[in-house]
């Protein structure tokens, strides 16, 4: 391997993951030498190979594994691209450089040799196939030299080193300041923490509510949004907060099925990336609201319910199935929304005021340690 | 049916018994007056002449429209042409010219012929006058011969005679002389020569209408190229058109079932088509055969022992039928209860109709197959090639000989399919009886219908309920027999018979199972091929991404990847037994004169007697085998079905 470029810049981690992309590619060159079908052993990312660990209380990936072979119609198309993206990949690393998964996209997006066809039609093809790779060769995306765009932010009483500047995170004005979609340590540090707890809100107006009334500052918090399903980036910033302030950490997200698996996802991870669970998944993550039995305590209006819909029923359904939310609470919790028949969103606290979700609310339900874990 | 009931009572007396008169002479209250005696009509009574008969009755004979009136001319000059030829035992070469004559126009004909003249609708601009011109290399016909030939309805030497032809009944060629001669005045025109160093005669003939005689207009001696042959000439108010009932039509058909026959067509417009020879045998001389028992019809055996004088019934058996031996004459009497001995002109009555029924119960071996020569699976195929010379897989089969109605028959089917033929449109039939195309009237014939009964889904066709499979082919299907049935004297469709149907079903759906092992066959290949290409598209991608990983040359990891390709697509190239494919499609027939000599087909001529067999799988017992069974079974045709 004579790299023409910047080999010094490579760190140790770059060189571990060269040497599984050379690894797998050399598999495959070595079967079809012999002339047997090459194949990529990828493990299955399906509700069926992932398992609850009781005892980490995280969602983790079994070993079941399917084989991806080249000559095999069906297969073929998606063999050639995991090269693709491996190859770029490579690239990405002996060149230093760090691009989006869309950049990906275009990088290795090109039209075949005699033919209409191109190597990805868009990205939603790319996407899965840089995840096969990240759980192929068992490296991080951010060891691949890629990263997601960025979606959520943090403002609150902490100052954080994030590259080269130092960033204090009280000082954000009114957007916050926007999660990076790599966070880990060697690209940002805690600095200094003053907070007592971190508050997530799944939705973006509720953070704007909240910053806007100063809540942070009033209730000595962080406070943190990740606009609908957390970004891994945010994810792994929880986790680190968590783990490295030991704060208590507070979840709001909406009264439905969705909003309650966006929680599930913070607190234990995801099917599709459960093979990055451990890093990212935060056991203690409370759910702090909105409960179904919100609705009778905080005596709102039955204007703001919405209908369940039928999907919505199925996905409680599927949600009380899962083995993470087994626990009695929680089969109280889903119950609850099935039997209430409504949903209810965070917003619809403003029927009692504008200010009503960070003066009463919020204070109340955590005065009255009004939340489930 | 309109019934009158009080009506019906008078003229329908309850039981009719031979004693009792038909009519009752009081039967009706008011009788009218009489208008005539019996004298005075037969005074009127006189014989019709055949001449003046057609001329009433055209539509008959294939007459009844301009379009046709051209066609049936065409085609009754070139069967005969054929008919001589092989006959003489000469290869054909026949050429054909239709001429427009310009300037007399139909404008004359169209009194003598309004309904010419007004019935056709479908020719564009109507119908006008033509000259056709055919001339073979056949033999010649002795001069005193010449004008019976051309200008006597009903004088030939086919009818008379149990033997495999084209023509039959002898009033072809005259007909059409006749057709010419009413609507343009024109004698028609003979060349004939019969041989080198003597001289060509050419005669000027008409009918002479009432008589039924040949009228000589002119005659002289000419110079003429040709060694011997016979050059007809024939003008006629007629529609020149294409298409199925068209003249090329005609032709190009008349090429796939004769493929020792070299011809040339000259159209209206100075087009020329050109079909050379591609098999270089003359087909087999069929036999002359006398009537088989098994289906001789009551008629018939009347007419046959009145015509034998001083013969005994059992010496008629043996005599005037085939396959009867002193034996089975015996036998057959017995089963009778006639007495072998009896003069035979005397049977009639009861005696006869058991003799009838006892003829159809007998043991006897199938007529003899030498009687009817089909064209053969291997020389059918390079028919077919020669008119759809681009299909991608040609299969034939040649049924053995069978009997109806104690005529031999044998009924054969050829396929092409694929390559250029049109693939969403109804397949092509193209009928035959003894090597004649039949182009008109298909919904009435046999052949047709046994088409259209057999389930092509189960050839992995698609066939609309009840009508034809919807696919890229032509359907070639013969009836070589000693006397084919048709449904009228135009010999335009087959009779449905059983035995016909039943033959021509199984020859139809022994071609179909080898064009559905075709099609599956290709189906796999094709899917194969997909595969392959699949892989074939993404192998120098991935090579070029795992030579950039590891820093190989693409080329070593791409030929790795070629080099394991194989194995794991499955492609055979396995030939379907007994069928043809066509795996460099051959250029068209025309213009290809130098080339059909080297073609196979043209040396694997059939064997003398009996139909070639390409296929193994086809062998069915032989034709001579005795038979078995007894009873109403005696009828059914002498094979084994398989």
């Amino acid at each position: 391997m004579a790299s023409k470029k910047q080999k010094a810049n490579r760190t140790e981690r770059d060189e571990q993951t060269l040497a599984r992309i050379d690894k797998l590619a050399r598999r495959a060159l070595m079967d079809v030498n012999k002339g047997n079908n090459p194949a990529l052993e990828i493990r299955t990312r399906t509700l069926s190979n992932v398992a609850f660990n009781e005892k980490t209380r995280i969602i983790e990936l079994g070993h079941r594994t399917q084989s991806r072979e080249f000559f095999n119609v069906a297969m073929a198309r998606k063999f050639m691209q995991t090269f693709l993206i491996a190859k770029g990949c490579k690239t990405l690393i002996d060149e230093g450089k760090t691009i989006s998964i869309r950049q990906m996209f275009y990088m290795t997006k090109h039209t075949l040799e005699d033919s209409e066809e191109n190597t990805f039609e868009d990205q939603s093809e790319s996407d899965p196939i840089i995840e096969d790779l990240e759980v192929g060769i068992d490296a991080l995306r951010e060891e691949l030299h890629l990263f997601a765009n960025r979606r959520g932010g943090l403002v609150g009483n902490m100052v954080v080193r994030d590259g080269p500047d130092e960033i204090d995170l009280a000082r954000m004005g009114r957007g916050g300041w926007m999660i990076p979609s790599i966070c880990e340590d060697d690209a940002l540090q805690f600095v200094r923490c003053n907070a007592d707890f971190i508050l997530f809100v799944e939705k973006d107006a509720i953070f704007h509510r909240l910053n806007e009334d100063g809540f942070w500052k009033k209730h000595k918090c962080i406070l943190m949004t990740t606009q609908g399903q957390a970004s891994r980036g945010a994810r792994r910033l929880m986790q680190r907060m968590s783990l490295e302030l030991k704060l208590p950490i507070y979840a709001l997200v909406d009264n439905d099925p969705w909003g309650l698996y966006i929680y599930s996802v913070l607190k234990q991870g995801s099917i599709n990336l459960a093979y990055e669970s451990m890093r990212m998944a935060v056991p203690n993550v409370r759910f702090l609201g909105m409960s179904a039995f919100d609705h009778r305590k905080f005596a709102m209006p039955k204007a703001v319910e919405i209908r369940l819909t039928k999907e919505d029923l199925a996905r409680a359904e599927q949600m009380k199935a899962y083995p993470w939310f087994k626990a009695k609470q929680w089969q109280r919790e889903i119950q609850g929304i099935v039997q209430n028949g409504f949903k209810m969103e965070l917003d619809s606290l403003l029927t009692k005021g504008i200010s009503f979700i960070s003066e009463e609310y919020i204070p109340k339900k955590l005065r009255d340690r009004d939340y489930l874990q | 049916m309109v019934s009158i009931p009080g009506l019906a009572e008078n003229l329908m007396p309850k039981s009719i018994t031979e004693s009792t008169p038909l009519l009752d002479p009081g039967g009706f209250a008011h009788e009218p007056k009489r208008r005539a005696t019996a004298e005075s009509m037969a005074s009127r009574q006189r014989e019709i002449s055949v001449s003046e008969f057609f001329t009433k009755n055209r539509h008959l004979l294939g007459f009844d429209n301009p379009a046709k009136a051209l066609l049936t001319t065409v085609k009754e000059a070139v069967d005969n042409s054929l008919d001589a030829c092989e006959e003489a035992g000469i290869l054909p070469e026949i050429a054909v010219e239709i001429r427009e004559v310009t300037g007399t126009a139909a404008k004359g004909s169209k009194a003598k012929d309004p309904e010419s003249a007004g019935g056709d609708r479908t020719a564009p601009g109507g119908p006008s006058r033509f000259r056709i011109v055919v001339e073979d290399n056949g033999p010649g016909i002795v001069k005193p011969q010449i004008p019976k030939i051309f200008a006597k309805l009903l004088y030939g030497s086919k009818f008379h005679r149990l033997k495999q032809s084209r023509g039959q009944q002898g009033i072809g060629i005259s007909a059409a002389g006749l057709y010419g001669q009413l609507t343009t005045g024109k004698a028609v025109v003979i060349t004939s020569r019969t041989g080198r160093g003597r001289p060509a005669f050419q005669v000027h003939v008409r009918i002479d209408t009432k008589r039924n005689q040949p009228d000589i207009v002119h005659e002289e001696t000419v110079d003429w190229a040709r060694e011997h042959g016979t050059r007809v000439e024939i003008e006629l108010v007629a529609s020149y058109r294409g298409g199925r009932t068209g003249v090329q039509e005609y032709l190009e058909q008349t090429v796939v079932a004769n493929p020792h026959l070299a011809l040339t067509f000259v159209s209206p417009k100075g087009e020329r088509l050109e079909f050379p020879r591609v098999a270089f045998d003359l087909p087999p001389e069929a036999a002359e055969i006398k009537p088989h028992p098994l289906g001789v019809e009551l008629g018939m055996l009347q007419a046959m022992l009145a015509d034998s004088p001083k013969k005994t019934v059992k010496q008629v058996l043996i005599d005037d039928f085939s396959r009867i031996s002193t034996a089975v004459a015996q036998q057959v009497c017995e089963r009778a209860k006639v007495n072998p001995s009896a003069p035979a002109e005397r049977i009639h009555g009861e005696q006869l109709e058991r003799l009838h029924t006892a003829l159809g119960t007998v043991k006897v071996m199938a007529p003899p197959a030498t009687a009817v020569v089909p064209i053969g699976e291997a020389l059918l195929i390079e028919g077919l090639k020669r008119r759809f010379s681009r299909a991608e897989f040609y299969v034939s089969t040649t049924r053995p000989p069978s009997v109806y109605r104690g005529n031999p028959f044998v009924v054969e089917v050829g396929l092409a399919f694929g390559g250029d033929l049109p693939a969403d449109e109804p397949a092509e039939i193209m009928r035959f009886a003894n090597r004649v195309p039949l182009q008109y009237q298909p919904k009435a014939c046999a052949i047709s219908e046994a088409v259209y009964l057999t389930n092509w889904r189960s050839y992995e066709l698609q066939q609309p309920k009840g009508s034809l499979p919807i696919a890229p082919m032509a359907i070639v299907v013969h009836l070589a027999s000693v006397w084919v049935p048709f449904t009228s004297e135009a010999k335009e469709a087959v009779a449905h018979y059983d035995e016909l149907l039943r033959e021509m079903g199984l020859a139809i759906k022994e071609c179909g199972r080898k064009l559905a092992a075709h099609i599956r066959a290709k189906a796999h290949a094709d899917r194969e091929h997909k595969r392959r290409s699949i892989f074939q598209k993404y192998i120098p991608e991935v090579a070029q991404a795992l030579s950039d990983i590891l820093n190989v040359p693409k080329d070593e990891a791409q030929k790795a990847f070629f080099k394991a390709l194989p194995s794991f697509v499955r492609l055979a190239d396995e030939p379907i037994e007994g069928a043809e494919d066509n795996g460099q499609p051959s250029s068209p027939a025309i213009a290809q004169a130098g080339n059909r000599g080297l073609l196979p087909g043209a040396t694997d001529a059939p064997t003398p007697r009996g139909p070639a067999r390409a296929s193994p799988k086809a062998t069915a017992p032989p034709p001579h085998a005795p038979k078995g069974g007894k009873g109403a079974k005696a009828r059914e045709p002498l094979h084994v079905p398989e």
